[in-house]
């Protein structure tokens, strides 16, 4: 039973880890329409910037700090210089843009860093519980607080104030919420800068969790969280949050009882073509 | 001909007679496929598999890898039939990693060692390699194109033109969506099929990680490159991205940095590709004979 609870923690931060990517991902398709699978990119990235500033400072707070900012950047570059002028070709056609600029940041990552794991030897400063027997650990206090903080913020930005507002607006219709006074292209880039700056947090604290930071981290996150994205509904942030939480602990607890054939990562898959059979709106989205 | 040149030859006319079948679904009939190295690999796995367990010849074997590609074509392609164009997207990816993840474990397939001691060819009692095997490959091509040509030129071409354009139009004057997608489908998996066995019977052995979805976006930018829907850009994309890996050779570490940025340079700039309809060849070869200002 013990273990089970360690798996079913484990699951969790897993789900969590995999919902601050996914964010970032619903975000974008909801306002452009876009499958952003360089958002993978962005958070090797963020992994890569925020060990950089770690190691050279000290501080996990520059870490953070120092990563948001340069995948802010990075996205707001991707979106004005590929997505934007893209946006008047059917969906492939950004989808392929997309897809190269994830391979071509991989090679760059590989090229400027090296193609071997690095560590990032740090360690959060959250307290460590126990809880009946089952220790929480640290690095899963910080995945459980930060995502639930992250989460909290982004539902307080989207509900609560006019950025919110603006943003929902500019996803239903961007002409509508121009001709509304509503500065879109400016809210399309301020959405971007919210997820990468999500998706920096997610490859930090991946980077701790697994104490690994290497240039294709961002491989299976890429297509795997394009599944999630179709399980909770396409454009639907609440969806993308239950699909990640399920997917994390059904892969966890899969793996750790079930003798499956399968690798975990089909499993995603799996659950996305049954979905697709069975509500293909998704499990929050509406037709 | 030196055989460096032969082996590049053959490989770049084995990826455009797949690449060929991948313009059938997505050029002609506007359905975006990027899980199309799994039809290859099953292509490739069937015919190796009838060979090397069942016993068959290569040409014995062939009509059923075809078949069985084209039924597992239908059967793949009926989520074809509800899902919009992200769903579909997505939903070829998911194809892709499954099947790859089904040659890896499952141990009839040869798990993680692949299958080894595929046979050659022999085709009139001799076995084919080298220049022979280029040439066989060189005639199911032109066959291939000359399919695709017809295929254009017929009702079935001219009603997933239809399709491409405006479903709903296209369904409101008595086009049969179902049919004619399923008919791309099944026309485009059979050619990967094709292609697939051949590239068993050259390369001898097959593993799970020759099909993996890496290979799809390597597949779908030669008809992006070449141009989405025309009849000879498949065939220039693979050529073109067939011999720059081998022109990049001495740069090998930046090779697929180069791959990769062309790549996004030309989506981002000739979105329709090289020979496709307003790109800078286009044109030229339309409007320079015409006279008009290129």
């Amino acid at each position: 039973m013990q273990l089970f609870f360690e798996q079913l923690l484990n699951g969790i931060a897993m789900g969590s880890i995999y919902a601050l990517v996914t964010l970032g991902l619903a975000l974008v398709y909801g306002i452009l329409r876009i499958l952003h699978v360089a958002h993978a990119a962005v958070y090797t990235v963020g992994a890569y910037a925020g060990l950089f500033c770690y190691s050279h400072t000290g501080s996990l707070l520059l870490a953070f700090l120092g990563g948001m900012i340069f995948c802010s950047i990075l996205g707001v570059a991707i979106e004005r210089l590929v997505y934007y002028p893209l946006l008047k070709y059917p969906p492939y056609v950004p989808l392929i843009g997309s897809i190269a600029i994830m391979l071509s940041i991989e090679e760059i990552c590989r090229l400027v860093a090296g193609p071997y794991i690095l560590t990032f030897p740090a360690t959060l400063p959250f307290p460590e519980f126990q809880l009946g027997g089952v220790t929480i650990s640290s690095t899963l206090t910080a995945v459980y607080v930060i995502t639930t903080a992250v989460l909290g913020l982004l539902w307080f930005i989207s509900t609560k104030t006019e950025l919110g507002l603006a943003m929902r607006a500019t996803s239903q219709d961007i002409p509508i919420a121009d001709a509304m006074g509503i500065n879109s292209h400016a809210i399309v880039s301020i959405a971007f800068v919210i997820g990468s700056s999500i998706a920096a947090i997610a490859g930090i604290l991946v980077g701790i969790y697994y104490n690994q930071v290497y240039p294709t981290m961002g491989t299976v996150p890429a297509y795997k969280t394009l599944a999630l994205i179709v399980v909770g509904g396409l454009g639907s942030m609440p969806g993308a949050v239950i699909a990640s939480m399920l997917l994390g602990v059904a892969e966890t607890l899969l793996i750790g009882y079930a003798d499956i054939p399968l690798p975990r990562d089909a499993l995603a898959f799996i659950a996305m073509i049954a979905v697709l059979m069975w509500r293909s709106e998704g499990l929050m989205g509406s037709k | 001909m030196d055989a460096y040149l032969i082996t590049i030859g053959t490989l770049i006319i084995i990826y455009a007679i797949t690449v060929y079948g991948l313009n059938v679904i997505v050029g002609y009939a506007g359905q975006i496929s990027l899980g199309h190295a799994a039809f290859f690999g099953i292509g490739a796995y069937a015919s190796a598999l009838l060979t090397t367990k069942a016993g068959l010849s290569f040409w014995e074997a062939l009509p059923i890898v075809i078949l069985l590609s084209g039924l597992i074509g239908i059967v793949l392609g009926l989520p074809s039939l509800r899902l919009r164009e992200d769903f579909l997207a997505i939903t070829t990816i998911g194809i892709n990693f499954i099947v790859e993840a089904l040659f890896l474990y499952v141990p009839y397939f040869g798990g993680a060692l692949g299958i080894g001691g595929i046979p050659r060819v022999v085709l009139f009692g001799v076995k084919l390699k080298g220049m022979a095997f280029f040439l066989l490959c060189l005639g199911f091509l032109a066959l291939v194109i000359f399919i695709c040509w017809w295929f254009t030129r017929s009702w079935g071409g001219v009603a997933c033109f239809a399709l491409r354009e405006e479903e709903s139009a296209a369904a409101s004057v008595g086009i049969s969506p179902v049919r004619f997608k399923l008919l791309a489908f099944v026309i485009g998996t059979m050619m990967a099929g094709l292609g697939g066995a051949l590239y068993a019977h050259y390369m001898r052995f097959i593993s799970a990680t020759d099909f993996s979805f890496p290979m799809s976006i390597t597949f779908l930018s030669m008809i992006v490159l070449g141009g989405m829907g025309t009849l000879w850009g498949p065939l220039l994309g693979a050529v073109l991205l067939g011999i720059l890996p081998e022109l990049f050779r001495p740069i090998v570490d930046y090779r697929i940095l180069f791959y990769t940025a062309l790549l996004l340079v030309m989506i981002r700039f000739q979105p329709a590709g090289l020979l496709g309809e307003g790109s800078i060849v286009h044109k030229w070869l339309i409007l320079k004979p015409a006279g008009g200002r290129p």
